[in-house]
C-alpha cells in the first residue's frame, strides 16, 4: 500500500545553517538529499519517519574541491557530479567507477554521496571504494563539526556514529593513490543498475614484488561497509605466492560472514569473494 | 500543504500540494498531464521520466517541495501531435514505440543523451537508456531511432 503523502511534512529551509537549527530544534526530523532511498520506502508505504527536511539544493553541501593533495567532496555530490569531474577520474577512478554503476543515469543524477553513507547499507557500492582511498569523514551539526576515520563511521548493520541532528558534511581524500594498483569489481544479475551481490575494492603499492601498502573492503561480504583487516595483514609486507594466495583466500573466509538473502546466497558470495580476492592477487 | 511553484514545459504553474507529493502524481493528478507514465514507482523502469533543469530523473522518486523555483520538462513540452520533436519522429519511424507505455520516459531520456553525446556509440546509448525498461520492442528499434535521430541531427547542421 502506498503511504498517504498528507500524513508527512517537508520543509526546505535553503541553508546549512538553517538546516542544523531546525534539526537541533527537532530531533524527530529526517533529512532527505536526493531522495532516491526514502521515496523508494513512501512509495511502497514503508517511510517510517513523517517529519521531513530537504538538504538537496544546498550549496554549502554540493561541492569538490581539492587542497593541498586532499580532495574533499561535500555530501551532497550527486553520481552524476563525481562522473564528470577530472581530478576524481585522475586521482580515484575507482569512486568513478562505482558511481557509474550506483543505479540508472535518472538515479545517479539525484542520489548523492551522502545519502548513499548514510544510508548504510552493507551492498552499497560507494563505501568500499572510499575505504580502500583511506577516507575520513566530517560530521556537522548545532554543535559544531567532528572528523574520523571513514572506517569507524559503521558501527554494525544499519548503525552510525550520526547523532540526532549530526549531517554528514563531507568525505575527504589523500590524493597519493596514483601509484597504487587499483581494483573494483562488482557482481549483481546484471551489469547496469542491479544491486551488488557482492562487491570487492582494493588498492595496493608495490616495491618490486613485495606489497607495500593494501587495503581490501567489499560490499556484502560483512554487516557493514568495512575493511578487511585480517586478510590485509596476510598480505602485507610479502611477495605474492600460491602459498601466499591460499593463505589469502582462507583469512578472508574466516574475516566475512555473507549472509543468504534475496539477492544471493551466503556460499555462492563467500566463493565469488574468493574469486575476486584472487583475481586482484594475480593481477599485482 | 505547500505552494510549489515552477517553470512546466515553458510556463509558470503554481500548485498547492502535501510537499511530499511525489513530482510523478503532482503532475498526472495535480496538473492532469498524463503523458508521464507510472510503472515500477520505485526507481527501477524509468517510463516516469522527465528533465529538471536539463537533468533527467525519475519523478515517482522527487518529492515536489524540491522543485520549487525549478525548470520541469514533460514529454508534453517536447512536441506536440501537430509537429513532432524529431526524436518523437524518428521513434515512429523505426517503430521504436509499440504499446508506448515506456515512450515518454525514452524519447525524454534520448533526449537528455543526445544533449551530452550528439553523434553517441552503441554503447553511449545503451547506458543512457539503461533506466528505461521496455517489455514490448526489444530495444532494437529503439536503438536505431536514437542513432536515425543523431543522423538527422548531424546532417541538419
Ligand atoms: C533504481 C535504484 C537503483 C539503485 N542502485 C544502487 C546501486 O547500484 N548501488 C548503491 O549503492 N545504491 C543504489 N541505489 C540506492 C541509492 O540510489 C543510493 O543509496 C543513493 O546514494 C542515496 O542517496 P540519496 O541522496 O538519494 O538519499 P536519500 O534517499 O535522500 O537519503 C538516504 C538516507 O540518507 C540520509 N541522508 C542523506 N543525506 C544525508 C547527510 N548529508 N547526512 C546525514 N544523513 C543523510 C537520509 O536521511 C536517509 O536516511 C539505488 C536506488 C534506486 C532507486
Ligand atoms: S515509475 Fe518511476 S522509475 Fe518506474
Ligand atoms: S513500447 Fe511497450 S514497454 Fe516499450
Amino acid at each position: 500500500m502506498r503511504s498517504d503523502v498528507r500524513d508527512y511534512t517537508l520543509t526546505a529551509p535553503g541553508s546549512l545553517n538553517a538546516v542544523l537549527s531546525a534539526l537541533a530544534a527537532n530531533p524527530r526530523l529526517t533529512p532527505v538529499a536526493g531522495g532516491t532511498e526514502l521515496m523508494v520506502a513512501l512509495g511502497v508505504g514503508r517511510l517510517g519517519p513523517h517529519e521531513l527536511i530537504s538538504l538537496h539544493r544546498l550549496k554549502e553541501l554540493r561541492f569538490i574541491e581539492e587542497h593541498s593533495g586532499i580532495l574533499t567532496l561535500g555530501a551532497g555530490t550527486t553520481f552524476t557530479d563525481i562522473r564528470r569531474n577530472a581530478t576524481i577520474a585522475r586521482e580515484f577512478p575507482l569512486l568513478v567507477q562505482t558511481a557509474a554503476w550506483t543505479g540508472s543515469i535518472a538515479n545517479q543524477n539525484r542520489g548523492t554521496l551522502g545519502g548513499n553513507i548514510a544510508n548504510a547499507s552493507p551492498a552499497a557500492d560507494s563505501p568500499p571504494a572510499l575505504l580502500v582511498y583511506d577516507a575520513t569523514i566530517e560530521l556537522v551539526s548545532a554543535n559544531g563539526r567532528r572528523t574520523l576515520p571513514y572506517g569507524e563511521f559503521h558501527l554494525g548493520y544499519k548503525k552510525t556514529v550520526l547523532l540526532p541532528g549530526e549531517l554528514i558534511y563531507a568525505v575527504r581524500l589523500p590524493c597519493r593513490f596514483a601509484k597504487h594498483r587499483q581494483y573494483v569489481r562488482k557482481v549483481g544479475t546484471r551489469n547496469a543498475q542491479a544491486i551488488s551481490k557482492i562487491a570487492l575494492a582494493a588498492t595496493a603499492l608495490m616495491d618490486g614484488a613485495t606489497v607495500r601498502e593494501i587495503r581490501l573492503a567489499g560490499a556484502s561480504l560483512v554487516d557493514r561497509p568495512a575493511r578487511l583487516h585480517a586478510t590485509e595483514a596476510v598480505v602485507l609486507g610479502k611477495a605474492i605466492t600460491p602459498e601466499l594466495r591460499t593463505l589469502a583466500a582462507a583469512a578472508l573466509a574466516s574475516e566475512i560472514k555473507p549472509i543468504d538473502d534475496i539477492r544471493s546466497t551466503a556460499k555462492y558470495r563467500m566463493a565469488v569473494a574468493c574469486n575476486l580476492l584472487d583475481e586482484f592477487l594475480l593481477s599485482l | 500543504m505547500s505552494i510549489i511553484t515552477f517553470t512546466l514545459n515553458g510556463s509558470q504553474v503554481s500548485v498547492d500540494a502535501p510537499p511530499m507529493t511525489r513530482l510523478l502524481d503532482l503532475l498526472r493528478e495535480h496538473l492532469h498531464l498524463t503523458g508521464t507514465k507510472e510503472g515500477c514507482g520505485e526507481g527501477e523502469c524509468g517510463s516516469c521520466s522527465v528533465l529538471v533543469d536539463g537533468e533527467l530523473v525519475n519523478s515517482c522518486l522527487v518529492p515536489s517541495l524540491q522543485i520549487q523555483g525549478a525548470t520541469v520538462t514533460t514529454i508534453e513540452g517536447l512536441g506536440e501531435q501537430t509537429h513532432l520533436h524529431p526524436i518523437q519522429q524518428c521513434f515512429l519511424e523505426k517503430g521504436g514505440a509499440q504499446c508506448g507505455i515506456c515512450t515518454p520516459g525514452m524519447i525524454l531520456a534520448t533526449h537528455h543523451l543526445l544533449e551530452k553525446h550528439p553523434a553517441p556509440t552503441l554503447d553511449e546509448i545503451r547506458e543512457g537508456l539503461s533506466g528505461n525498461l521496455c517489455r514490448c520492442t526489444g530495444y532494437m528499434r529503439i536503438f536505431e531511432a536514437v542513432q536515425q535521430t543523431a543522423k538527422l541531427a548531424e546532417a541538419g547542421k
